[in-house]
């Protein structure tokens, strides 16, 4: 028999690609630029491997899951403690949330968040993404600080949202940072951010994006589906929809009850920590195989899995 | 794959003979397009043509059932490569694997998975089959095991043997059950085909060497008139799997290859070192075309978390489950009980009734026709606004079931709370929390004040 005819698709477009850090005496990390499906080395080429990030906050996180809190224990008192154990434990990125700056959380302002990310920024080589509370007024002001602070180091700052991307934008083009641009879960709204950021003047590879992360049993299929669209429109040759992707997998993963809940579970849904690891990893695997570029996670142990399977699937 | 008008009409005899009860031949090629009619209804197609009409009207994929009964598996018959192209038909099988080397070990974990079930958006999720493994080698033992399983989970089975004289006798005693047989390769092929013909049963093949010989073997099986074929492409680590499932199923959809026209199955377990690991690789593969995935360790802490995926996988992009409009009661409500709105998307109705369930309020939960959209999806698409909020109070009769007159809206939608204010002037507009989880310590904090 004739040997097996496998249908190569021919792409025309590709993944556009953004270099985290690299400046400023911060390590590089280059994700984007492959003209494949995820993993899909048989058909084209993929120059990076996705990479793995890891949250960390300004403030111990009172109402993270017991798990989280036990794991990190002590460190998660200083940022930059929290950091530098991020990297041992494996992070390529560190993405910093400014949560204290929230209204209900503190509602601190831009000299505590220059305080936590230069602890960061000294703390630890690698890139790092910084996240303000998602509260648009207070996400200008504190991430404004972040941007002065790291300037010139490329930082990836979010969330850039439709309210706010042209202060967003502007910062980062004053002082060479990367801007995240976040839209939920739509693949039109998705594009139409990046042209905004485009047509402000902000180079493609300065932009990544986050199309918004459903959870596992929580939204994942919509997800997953807006993801492979963007990545089919992306190799199709739609630049606006070229940008590499970041998700916050844990931030989304850790939230649910599967995970957060330690008390009055049904007996079916078994043990509690390794259902929580499972619940993070699946989202987490799910979504790379959509065309994810940076996943960022909460639990080490997750890292250590997600990381090995990205190895194992780029050796392939 | 579907043929054009035009293509079918290639094989028709172009005599316009009308007996069919079309004016023209291609006038019937264009009505068997659209599957309006039969081919039988012409009387002088060839036999050749006949023969390559059927072939082009079998699915790319072939259904192929595993098991008898209410729980038996139907896997295959995927039309696409991409579940927003339409969607998954016939959701991964999830199997645990035993071995015949501990009969009573693998008759309670059998049993126990198959009294597996959890709860989720309303459905009941379980554990799809088990799978024995002749891990003894010895035949006897095989048999045993298998009677044993057979009697605890009366669930479909795998028979899971290299040796035809083993699965011969286990055949013997379970063939009822339509079990798959596991499986045929290079060096057992013929005879594990003939226990296949003999008891009427699916079979995998296995071939570790390639798709070449994949193909190669499921071509003899086909050849010697078994239909019922699944395939291990024997790729076991993250990367080899992906590949070779992404290429079994393009060589299916695209080319209409028959030969690699069948469900597949995986083992996750034999491709990782840990339950997590193969946790993970299991979560990839019900992702990306796995029909059948056999995991060695049977815990609820990872069965849970992959049905869920499962389930959102398969989930019809075209159609989000969706609850009936309405207002629902959490615990037992009375007229002075919180009273919250939301949409009927299905999911959004389970996380927030499950908060409220927690959070220890019997409470008014009002769900909204939204098409099945979420709350900011649905207001985005003004299929969430105060006008369909305010219609939704006076039409389930809200102002007579509370007497506060208080009505608790998402925070993600609290630009609404004007116009609400104006749609209902006699109501108190309260902005809820915008996660459902945070639903709990609001009620603590501002409707018990």
């Amino acid at each position: 028999m004739s040997p097996v005819e496998v249908p190569i698709e021919k792409w025309t477009g590709k993944i556009s690609e953004v270099t985290l850090g690299g400046k400023g005496g911060r390590k590089g990390v280059t994700v984007g630029g492959e003209n494949t499906l995820p993993f899909l080395k048989f058909e084209g080429t993929i120059p990076h491997k996705p990479v793995v990030a890891i949250e960390i906050q300004d403030r111990k996180p009172e109402d993270w899951s017991p798990h989280l809190l036990s794991v990190w224990g002590s460190v998660m008192d200083d940022p930059g403690k929290w950091a530098k154990k991020a990297v041992e434990y494996g992070a390529d990125i560190v993405s910093l949330r400014l949560r204290s700056a929230h209204p209900e959380a503190g509602n601190t302002g831009a000299n505590e968040a220059k305080k936590s990310v230069e602890k960061v920024l000294s703390a630890v080589d690698v890139p790092l993404i910084v996240l303000g509370p998602n509260v648009v007024e207070k996400d200008n002001e504190v991430l404004a600080a972040a941007s002065e602070i790291g300037k010139g180091q490329r930082l990836a700052l979010g969330n850039c949202e439709e309210k706010n991307y042209r202060t967003i934008a502007a910062t980062c083009m004053a002082d060479n940072h990367i801007a995240i641009g976040h839209t939920p879960l739509d693949i039109n709204l998705a594009k139409q951010l990046n042209v905004l950021l485009s047509d402000m003047g902000l180079p493609t590879d300065s932009i990544l994006m986050d199309p918004d992360v459903g959870a596992l049993g929580y939204g994942l299929e919509y997800s997953y589906s807006v993801m492979e669209r963007l990545m089919l429109a992306a190799l199709g040759g739609d630049k606006m929809a070229a940008m590499p992707k970041v998700l916050n997998v844990g931030t989304e993963s850790w939230r649910q009850k599967e995970s957060k809940a330690t008390e009055g579970l049904p007996t079916s849904w078994g043990d509690h920590m390794q259902r929580a690891i499972v619940w993070e990893e699946a989202t987490a695997i799910a979504l790379l195989n959509t065309g994810a570029n940076i996943v960022v996670l909460r639990h080490p142990k997750t890292v250590e899995l997600v990381k090995a399977a990205i190895n194992k699937l780029m050796s392939a | 794959m579907a043929l054009s008008g035009i293509e079918i009409y290639k094989f028709l005899p172009k005599t316009n003979c009308k007996e069919c009860g079309f004016p023209t031949c291609l006038a019937f090629a264009m009505k068997l397009a659209q599957k309006g009619i039969e081919l039988s209804k012409c009387p002088y197609v060839s036999d050749d043509g006949k023969k390559a009409l059927e072939a082009a009207a079998r699915p790319p994929i072939r259904l192929v059932t595993i098991g008898a009964g209410d729980r038996k598996i139907e896997v295959g018959n995927e039309t696409v490569m991409f579940r927003h192209e339409k969607t998954f038909f016939h959701p991964t099988g999830l199997v645990v694997r035993v071995k015949d080397s501990d009969a009573n070990a693998a008759a309670k974990t059998a049993g126990e998975a198959a009294a597996y079930s959890v709860e989720r958006v309303g459905l009941n999720l379980k554990v799809d089959g088990i799978a024995i493994e002749n891990a003894s080698g010895n035949a006897e033992a095989f048999v045993k095991c298998v009677e044993a399983v057979k009697a605890k989970a009366n669930i479909p089975l795998i028979l899971m043997s290299k040796d035809p004289k083993a699965m011969g006798q286990a055949l013997e005693k379970v063939a009822g059950n339509k079990p798959l047989i596991y499986a045929a390769t290079k060096d057992n092929c013929d005879q594990m085909a003939e226990l296949a013909k003999k008891h009427k049963c699916p079979i995998a093949v296995c071939a570790p060497e390639g798709l070449d010989a994949l193909a190669e073997l499921s071509k003899k099986l086909m050849d010697a008139g078994i239909e019922d074929i699944v395939l291990d492409p024997g790729a076991r680590d993250f990367g080899k799997s992906l590949t070779a499932l992404t290429q079994i199923r393009r060589a299916a959809i695209k080319k209409s290859f028959q030969p690699l026209g069948f469900p597949v199955i995986t083992f996750p377990g034999e491709g990782a070192s840990s339950v997590e690991e193969e946790a993970l690789l299991a979560a990839q593969q019900i992702a990306k075309y796995a029909s059948i995935v056999v995991l060695d360790h049977f815990s609820p802490s990872v069965f849970y978390p992959l049905l869920t995926l499962r389930l959102n996988v398969y989930t019809d992009p075209q159609k989000p489950i969706q609850m009936t409009p309405g207002v629902y009661e959490i615990g037992k409500p009375k007229a002075d009980s919180p009273l919250g709105v939301t949409t009927n998307f299905s999911l959004t109705y389970f996380s927030i009734a499950g908060e409220l369930e927690a959070s220890g309020f019997p409470s008014w939960l009002l769900v909204c026709d939204t098409e099945g959209l979420s709350v900011l999806t649905g207001w985005a698409a003004g299929k969430f606004d105060a006008d369909k909020i305010a219609k939704s109070i006076k039409q389930f009769g809200l102002a007579d079931k509370v007497s506060h007159h208080k009505l608790i809206i998402p925070g993600g939608v609290a630009v609404l709370r004007g116009e609400l204010e104006d749609e209902l002037p006699d109501w108190k507009i309260m902005v809820g929390p915008r996660e459902a989880v945070e639903v709990g310590s609001y009620l603590k904090q501002q409707w018990a004040k």
